[in-house]
């Protein structure tokens, strides 16, 4: 082992002392030096085993881009797996190593304590270096042109899933409303079904309720997609599936671990030329900016007076905070007048070319930043009929709560539908105040004027 | 609290490559949209007008992941002001063009930067990937590199049959008048001044490229659009894939005359048509300086069409000719929407040799179809 590495673990393990000391409880770590180029690649790929595809290369290119021109840089890239994997760059001076340990520490507590990362798979490195392979054996059998196209479908759609901690129960059969407790349950109906053939048409129909998960429906449901193309297909969802509490939990796990390595390193012995560099560090990382949320300011502020605030014993409500909270309710609970005012946050718009402050007010942006992270920003769809105008088409409806979807976005992701349904599909939305249908056939878009399936 | 296990390593990563090559395969992406779009940037007023301006560079934006997202425009967004901020403050501006190495670029909610741009070169490589001179043969003159003279410089040694006696005495005079005694007096040898030669290889064409262009008052805007358009792109192609094609430029109304290059793409005129001027121009260039032995002739004529009704017939006659000891013979008639009456390309009908081709124009973006009917090139001749 080289000095470097002595140094770095001699230093990880005072760290490690301090941390626990403090109260956190980390998983069991490993720790990897790696090029920039390296960690990069991890960053646009969420995970150094996951399938290939342009568009991380893409994220990637820019990524190294900005890194080159020194606009930006990655110090660290932590994975929520166990043990827990966390990759450094190398080339970091042993105080930047310091501070960034101290913050992947207290990300991997995280991981192991937060109700909405507890659940997911631990194990995804490994699996996503399976389901890589699974992929690449399908470039190789069908030609890599055919597994592009499709996973440039299912990755324009992998946001649409049902993600709730508790999502509702896998497709159950049903016959005439009664469940199916076993195979030969449908005997039973047989006399039945003939008198009830009016309700049990109405009953057909599917999905029986509106479907907010279009991927899965899509799988279980599309008439075209072959044995292999709904593997990866649940390869896709699977994998989103794991990113998805890492996107609703942004502001509060970069905030903890903010939080975290501020405490950590305060108790460190620090030199003057280290406490200057730390300091430099710190204020890097927490710089806000006019256009977008800085999710590890916020997060830290709202920790540091959690912790402020609440009588004794302060800690347990900032412990407790990080055990149950996601973004949302993080914001919604803790985020006071006071500490919107203390951040100047705004909420902004734009009129013509201009960007323009809009608002002020406290509860007007506490209102438009947890609107925003509503469904982690993404617009929720329902499939709201599998067989519209008894065709097979596949119909979905935006739940419009008053924020407008981007149309030239939406006519060319219809395509992509179209490709995994096979027929033609119809998005409902509202747009100018008004219902609007769009569809695509395979061939063009059509847009028409009013919705609730006013075309039939 | 039990202690945790701890690993520090580091690994030899140089194999792991699978980020640069996804990001090859984005660029190849782009690449390739670029190409399905080529008959919009073939007909880019930006790129025609920039002539001449080397570092023109055509921003390319990065492959979009289409889904379904919120209309970033219409969105209220949440940022970090200072305590000064209050509600009607700008805080920036919408970013049009090229925000090329501004730290702040895709800051803004929704703004996609430019990640990758070709120069026009690439553009035009990609653009004329396809094209190549069609029935190009070998003629009695080949390429032959021959030594020409040419005088070029001033030197105070030389052949005193070469001797410059503007210069000698321009010398003289200043070697006087530094002395304080102007005038032409007294050369001595010092004052002399020889012309001299170097020797440059030249290449011998054998392909021509008669360039006409229809000049007349009947074309608008629109078609002189369209023509130099065509013209610009041809001239880039001939000079970016045969450096030894000669381009002769002809513009006419009712007369015809050779221009230079720069004439012939920024002159209007106007007056009436007479196709058969230019017809006859080319005619009398052709048996005057490239006789169809030693040459491959080129001859492409943009017109609107609208010829002096009297002149057709004759233009027939001319354009068989033209034809028959061309290698390809182009007539581009760019019909303009809104005016439309009987043409000499319903005249130029008549004509069966399989040498003229003809092609109408409608629309910009047909001037890259139009590229590749004159230009076509079988499979199996491209050249490299």
């Amino acid at each position: 082992m080289s000095n470097e590495l002595k140094e770095l673990q001699a230093a990880i393990e005072e760290i490690y002392e301090t941390a626990s000391r403090l109260g956190l409880d980390y998983e069991d770590m490993r720790f990897e030096l790696c090029p920039a180029d390296i960690l990069y690649t991890f960053g646009s790929y969420g995970m150094p085993s996951r399938f290939s595809h342009w568009s991380f290369g893409k994220s990637f290119h820019r990524l190294k881009t900005l890194y080159d021109y020194n606009l930006n840089r990655m110090y660290e890239m932590v994975i929520n797996t166990k043990p827990c994997y966390a990759f450094l760059l190398e080339g970091n001076s042993l105080l930047q190593h310091k501070l960034v340990v101290a913050h992947v520490l207290a990300h991997s507590d995280f991981f192991k304590h937060n109700v909405y990362m507890k659940r997911t798979n631990k194990d995804m490195m490994e699996t996503m270096a399976v389901n890589a392979e699974r992929i690449r054996q399908y470039e190789f059998k069908f030609g890599r042109a055919q597994v592009e196209t499709l996973l440039d479908a299912l990755l324009a759609l992998q946001e649409h899933g049902d993600f709730s901690l508790w999502p509702g129960p896998e497709a159950k059969q049903e016959v005439n409303g009664k469940k199916l407790v076993s195979p030969y349950d449908d005997l039973w109906q047989l006399g039945l079904q003939e008198q009830n053939r009016e309700t049990s048409l109405a009953k057909r129909r599917l999905p029986a309720h509106p479907e907010k998960d279009l991927l899965r429906f899509i799988g279980e449901h599309s008439p075209v997609l072959e044995e292999w193309q709904r593997d990866v297909l649940d390869m896709v969802r699977e994998e989103i599936r794991y990113f998805w509490p890492q996107m609703q939990t942004k502001i509060i796990n970069e905030g903890w671990a903010t939080y975290w390595h501020l405490k950590i390193m305060r108790q460190l012995d620090l030199n003057e030329t280290e406490a200057i560099e730390f300091g430099k560090m710190h204020a890097a990382v927490i710089q806000p900016s006019k256009f977008r949320i800085n999710p590890y300011l916020l997060g830290l502020k709202i920790f540091q007076y959690l912790e402020q605030e609440q009588s004794t014993p302060a800690l347990e409500q900032v412990f407790w905070a990080r055990t149950t909270e996601n973004d949302i309710s993080f914001l919604r609970s803790y985020l006071t007048p006071k500490i919107i005012d203390e951040l100047n946050l705004y909420v902004f718009q734009k009129a013509g070319v201009d960007w323009v402050i809009k608002d002020r007010r406290a509860d007007a942006v506490k209102e438009h930043l947890i609107k925003s992270l509503f469904n982690c920003g993404i617009p929720v769809l329902f499939v709201e009929e599998a067989d519209y105008r008894n065709r097979g088409e596949l119909y979905l409806r935006h739940s419009y709560e008053g924020e407008e979807l981007d149309v030239p976005y939406l006519e060319k992701t219809l395509p992509h539908v179209y490709l995994l349904w096979g027929r033609p599909v119809y998005l409902e939305t509202v747009v100018e105040g008004k219902s609007m249908v769009f569809s695509y056939d395979g061939k063009k878009n059509f847009r028409h004027a009013g919705g609730s399936k006013a075309l039939v | 609290m039990d202690r945790k296990t701890l690993i520090v390593s580091r690994e030899d990563w140089s194999l792991h490559r699978k980020g640069y090559m996804d990001q090859l395969r984005h660029i190849e992406k782009v690449k390739a949209a670029i190409k399905n779009n080529l008959a919009d940037m073939v007909s880019e007023e930006s790129i025609i007008y920039a002539e001449g301006k080397k570092v023109i560079k055509v921003p390319i934006r990065s492959l979009e992941e289409y889904r379904f997202r919120f209309n970033v425009n219409k969105q209220k967004h949440v940022g970090h002001g200072t305590a000064g901020s209050k509600p009607g403050d700008v805080i920036g501006k919408e970013q049009l063009g090229n925000p090329q190495g501004a730290g702040g670029a895709g800051e803004q909610p929704g703004m996609d930067y430019y990640e990758s741009e070709i120069t026009l070169d690439e553009l035009a490589d990609m653009v004329f990937e396809e094209l190549c001179l069609p029935n190009l043969q070998e003629k009695r003159k080949k390429l032959v590199e021959k030594d020409t003279f040419r005088f070029n410089d001033i030197r105070s040694y030389g052949l005193m049959g070469n001797l410059d006696k503007k210069k000698t005495i321009l010398v003289n005079y200043k070697r006087n008048a530094l002395r304080g005694n102007p005038g032409i007096h007294g050369i001595k040898p010092e004052d002399l001044r020889f012309r001299t030669w170097i020797q440059e290889p030249r290449w011998e064409t054998s392909a021509v490229v008669l360039a006409m262009m229809d000049t007349s008052g009947s074309m608008g805007t629109f078609e002189k659009y369209i023509a130099r358009s065509f013209f610009f792109w041809m001239t880039k192609f001939l000079r970016s894939k045969y450096k030894e094609v000669d381009i002769v430029f002809l513009a006419h109304h009712t007369r015809a005359k050779e221009v230079s290059e720069e004439e012939f793409f920024t002159k209007g005129e106007s007056g009436g048509t007479k196709c058969s001027s230019v017809y006859q121009l080319a005619l009398k260039l052709i048996q005057e300086r490239f006789p169809p032995e030693d040459f491959n002739l080129y001859p492409f004529h943009f017109t609107d069409g609208d010829n002096l009704p009297s002149d057709n017939e004759l233009c027939v006659q001319l354009v068989e000719k033209l034809a028959d000891v061309s290698s390809l013979f182009g007539y581009g008639e760019i019909i303009n929407p809104y005016y439309r009456s009987s043409t000499l390309m319903t005249s130029l009908k008549k004509v069966k040799n399989p040498k003229l081709v003809t092609i109408t124009i409608k629309d910009k973006m047909e001037v890259f179809e139009a590229l590749k009917t004159f230009f076509f090139c079988p499979d199996n001749k491209k050249i490299d």
